[in-house]
């Protein structure tokens, strides 16, 4: 930790000064898909025009089991790069305590960065021991039930305002042979049961299961509901009108063979690429059409501790990078292309789609913290094959689910 | 394996042209009914193997409406190379837009030496361990099988340890080393299985002529093996062509190997893959070990065993 | 000569000749500097990180290795999964599927293409060919292939036979039988090409005699050929099995485990837990619980391999 501290006094003393000459950042992230890799343009673009630094993209698709062992590998092995993307949460707790990630306390002192930050709870997962490790650059939202505008058309009922009216209007869907829930095999499930929580449990109960790790609430009959919501669900879903990828739900929901989706912000983008426009071929209902806040995760930029004997300038520019990430100029620029929501609460968004702004209306409720952000990764990994096997094994009751949901609270660390 | 010793003991009497004499049958009119069902079968097996290719090759050809809307097994209807120039020169991989290419020579330049390293180790290994062994040797190499268990990713904290010790952490060095270390145990097996099975009467007749470890293994040894060769050839260069995880972990950016590319087009977490691009992609990666395999089909000779006892 | 030092070396008995122990030793120096590397990565890499992961096993360790000792805790998380139980009983189904079939048809397609036929090379390669391209994108089109609306059934029932069905991928007692499908197009190939090898390896003498005693093709392929590719045999057979435990890839492009939880693997559970799950103590504990497996069934192997009368 000692050889930590001058490190970051030595960026401390470096800040005041412009840099007298430009120096190569490596930057990972895993933005590869193509509206992805325009957001993240924009960062390099606002980055070099402001500090005459050069960003050396390194991109890694596949997040979790494909980038994450990398960058952790690259930063253990004595060989890391200059800053990189990882999900908001708790994945890095250990590096930090390590003392392998860098302290920008110091970095962004005086941006007073609480004051215009959405929400506290985005910071949170950044502070350890004092500390502040990372810095959220965005707000992705998983809270968005999907309707298609078309299925509605053809069973001559419009299209549904909340959950409730949704699920009212299955049976009907079903007798037109249309299917009530598009699902997509693999992980588009496991954000589900999330959106069901905040959604029919309430802000209360989300708090109490995710913040406070309180089991009595996962026993509590407003669980129960989402518990129940989540078997009413699996019964119109089944592993026969599963389709591939999340895209292909999107397909449907155009199409009209799919009524209803639920999925995160992201699937917008696939919709627009088909040339689906919001209000008419499709309706986005956040939070379920029943709650008031959403929940929300997103990404987060950590600076490694550079070797010793690294050129001082990349050092600055590290720094340099920290503070126009969460400039409000990149931050507008990055979140229009990237379809999710600024961590900033002073930027002008009426560029922003109709979908966008629902959510925009609901952040100034303040953000509830998602399964990301306060529970372990490992707790988040039981969570899902809990779900997963729940979806599609009905010897499962609602009971049994219950039960071990809370035990997994129970145990959660 | 002592059926081979006496079965082959009359090896070194056998002269002439060993490989092009004719084996098993006799050569006979082309259509005959065994001839038939023999066809029949490998066309049988070709048609499934050539099935997902045949999806893939088609769907590269297609514009991503076409696929979205589309049958998969359609044909396309206006059939357009635009995916693949793309794949090749255009995708994007983050920020850079210039396709699978960049990777290309780095690949090369990974994937040459550490075939050539990590089969010459393994031939060793297997020719100490058939003709020279030591007390535990076979200790060793049970040890070895038995790592071939172990999944790699489990390995993976340890190794970048490892090599962050030995100072190497990061370069070309490191990845050779670690294509070495995990084609050893299949590799070392293969040729030591398959020493074996080579008549032991040349090795000794070698000794007894005074020639030493090295000599033997160039001169004997190696020109016997060719098959196998062929087989630890094919095994390494499409494993190591391909591998993503050890190249991007330990070779350093510097060496990205063309597979960072490939899974940057084809494995992104969100937004609409272009299914088109992601298997003309996928085509053009696997290129390179299709030709080995092509052109490796004359180093399946018959017969070297008794022919090489002739020079 | 080296054959006898051979046949007694690895027992201990060899002591019984100092003399010819002491003649050889000379010789077997320069094996010994040859062996190096190979010694080196046994001690160093595969029984260091075998102690590595049974040590880390016992620990709490979550992203990193640095965790506190905790007993069998994770040992009990791990049975009491079961996520974890339906993965080895699906490795123990598919792998004895796998193998038999791999080894089968591998066998032949390599006696097939063993009857001096035209295009060799054409066919060894589009049997190959899979065995090149990542799996990534291999897998995403098996799996439109097999999804029920997208591929094959969809396609019939459009053109018509309504009654077509083929949903083993969406069907959780038959979805083994799907990864089996892409598993066996993707390894059967290379599994032809080492038995072709082992083939052209055969001499070409026994072949001769063979046909001078009149023996029919097919029974000098199974009862003179088979039996002297023992040693391509082996090595296939690890191989394949190797490829079985470690299997890992195939799951994640085609089903990623699903529907629900039917079709997960346990090389997928450690991966999951270790890397986006940040429990290393859980990971390594079901890694552990693999190893000691193969190891089970190893050492009988090892045993007969090497063991008693120092057979080859």
């Amino acid at each position: 930790m000692k050889k930590f501290a001058v490190v970051a006094m030595m960026a401390t003393a470096l800040l005041g000064s412009t840099s007298s000459y430009a120096a190569d950042l490596e930057v990972t992230h895993w933005w590869t898909s193509a509206g992805e890799a325009a957001a993240v343009a924009e960062f390099a673009r606002v980055f070099e025009e402001e500090t005459g630094n050069k960003w050396i993209d390194s991109a890694l698709a596949g997040s979790g089991t494909g980038a994450n062992p990398v960058i952790i590998s690259r930063i253990i092995g004595g060989d890391p790069m200059g800053a990189t993307q990882m999900n908001t949460g708790r994945d890095a707790e250990e590096l930090i305590q390590a003392g392998l990630i860098r302290d920008l306390t110091d970095v962004v002192a005086d941006m007073d960065i609480d004051s215009f930050y959405v929400d506290q709870s985005l910071l949170e997962p950044c502070k350890i021991d004092g500390g502040l490790y990372c810095l959220p650059v965005n707000i992705h939202s998983w809270d968005w039930l999907w309707l298609s505008t078309k299925a509605y058309e053809k069973i001559g009922q419009p299209v549904p305002k909340d959950w409730n009216e949704y699920v009212a209007s299955w049976p009907k869907l079903q007798e037109a042979g249309i299917l009530p829930f598009g699902l997509a095999t693999g992980w588009p499930f496991s954000g589900i049961p999330g959106v069901l929580m905040s959604g029919i449990g309430g802000s209360d109960l989300v708090l109490k299961i995710n913040r406070d790790k309180d089991a009595e609430a996962v026993r509590s009959p407003e669980f129960r509901k989402v518990a129940e919501a989540l078997d009413a669900l699996r019964k119109v879903v089944s592993p026969e009108t599963m389709v591939p990828s999340f895209g292909d739900v999107g397909t449907q929901l155009i199409e009209g063979t799919a009524a209803g989706n639920i999925h995160g912000d992201w699937l917008q983008g696939d919709l627009q690429v088909a040339g689906a426009v919001p209000g008419k071929d499709y309706e986005c209902l956040p939070a379920l059409g029943l709650g008031t806040q959403l929940t929300g995760g997103g990404d987060s930029f950590y600076f490694p501790v550079l070797p010793e004997g690294t050129d001082p300038a990349v050092i600055e520019a590290q720094a340099q990078l920290a503070r126009t990430l969460i400039s409000p100029e990149a931050q507008l620029a990055f979140n229009l292309k990237k379809g999710s929501m600024p961590i900033r609460t002073d930027i002008d968004l009426s560029q922003a789609n109709p979908c966008m702004q629902k959510a925009l209306g609901l952040l100034k409720n303040g953000l509830l913290p998602s399964g990301d952000f306060a529970l372990s990764s490992d707790t988040q990994q039981q969570m899902q094959d809990l779900n997963t096997e729940f979806l599609d094994d009905d010897s499962i009751t609602v009971d049994d689910y219950i039960e071990r949901y809370a035990s997994i609270i129970e145990s959660a660390d | 394996m002592s059926q081979t010793a006496t079965m082959t003991g009359s090896a070194p009497a056998t002269g002439g042209n060993t490989a092009t004499d004719p084996r098993g049958p006799r050569p006979k009119p082309f259509f005959t009914p065994k001839k038939i069902m023999i066809y029949t079968t490998l066309v049988f097996f070709t048609l499934y193997f050539l099935f997902p290719l045949y999806v893939m090759v088609v769907t590269s050809l297609k514009t991503m409406p076409e696929i979205r809307f589309g049958n998969i097994f359609a044909l396309p209807s206006a059939p357009s190379f635009d995916a693949w120039v793309k794949a090749w020169t255009s995708a994007c991989t983050g920020l850079t837009c210039n396709g699978l290419s960049p990777g290309f020579w780095n690949s090369v330049k990974i994937t040459i030496p550490s075939t050539i390293v990590s089969i010459f180790i393994a031939a060793v290994n297997g020719y100490a361990l058939v003709n020279w062994r030591f007390k535990g040797s076979e200790i060793f190499f049970a040890v070895l099988i038995f790592g071939s268990f172990i999944p790699y990713q489990v390995m993976l904290y340890p190794l970048v340890i490892l090599t962050r010790s030995m100072g190497i952490f990061g370069t070309l060095q490191a990845v050779i080393v670690i294509h070495t270390i995990f084609g050893m145990p299949i590799l070392t097996l293969l040729f030591r299985n398959y020493f074996a099975s080579l008549p032991q009467e040349l090795f000794k007749a070698a000794r007894v002529d005074g020639a030493g470890f090295w000599r033997i293994f160039f001169e004997i040894m190696l020109p016997m093996s060719l098959p196998i060769f062929v087989v630890a050839l094919i095994l390494q260069i499409t494993g190591i062509w391909n591998d993503f995880l050890f190249g991007v972990v330990f070779a350093g950016p510097q060496n990205y190997p063309m597979t960072v590319q490939l899974n940057n087009i084809v494995n992104s977490a969100q937004g609409t893959p272009e299914y088109n691009v992601n298997m003309a992609a996928t085509v053009l990666t696997g290129l390179v070990p299709l030709i080995i395999y092509f052109v490796s089909g004359k180093l399946f000779v018959r017969g070297v065993a008794a022919g090489a006892v002739k020079g | 000569m080296a054959d006898t030092t051979v046949q007694s070396a690895p027992v201990a008995g060899s002591s019984s000749r100092p003399s010819a122990l002491k003649k050889f030793f000379l010789h077997n120096l320069s094996a010994k500097v040859a062996a190096i590397p190979m010694v080196a990565t046994v001690l160093v890499v595969f029984i260091g990180c075998t102690i590595w992961t049974i040590y880390y096993s016992f620990t709490n360790s979550k992203l990193l290795p640095t965790g506190k000792f905790v007993g069998f805790d994770q040992y009990e998380r791990l049975f009491a999964t079961s996520r974890w139980n339906v993965s080895v009983i699906n490795l123990l189904m598919y792998g004895a599927m796998s193998l038999v079939l791999t080894l089968g048809l591998g066998f032949l397609l390599a006696v097939l293409m063993d009857q001096k036929i035209r295009f060799e090379s054409a066919f060894r390669t589009i049997m190959l060919y899979p065995f090149a391209l990542s799996f990534i994108v291999t897998g995403l089109v098996w799996q439109w292939i097999m999804n029920p609306t997208l591929g094959l059934q969809g396609t019939m029932r459009n053109l018509g036979w309504t009654n077509f069905t083929f949903d083993w991928i969406a069907n959780p007692r038959m979805v083994l039988f799907a990864l089996l499908i892409a598993g066996l197009w993707q390894g059967v190939g290379f599994c032809m090409v080492l038995m072709l090898a082992g083939l052209r390896g055969v001499d070409e003498e026994i072949w001769k005699a063979a046909r001078v005693d009149g023996i029919p093709t097919w029974r000098t392929y199974i009862s003179v050929v088979l039996p002297m590719m023992r040693g391509v045999l082996v090595t296939a057979v690890v191989l394949i099995g190797s490829g079985i435990v470690r299997l890992y890839d195939l799951v994640v492009a085609l089903t990623n485990g699903g529907p629900g939880i039917s079709s997960e693997v346990p090389a997928k559970y450690v991966y999951n837990y270790m890397f986006s799950g940040g429990n290393i103590g859980q990971g390594l504990a079901a890694a552990t619980m693999m190893l000691l497996t193969v190891l089970i069934i190893m050492v009988p192997w090892a045993y007969l391999e090497f063991g008693g009368k120092g057979r080859k």
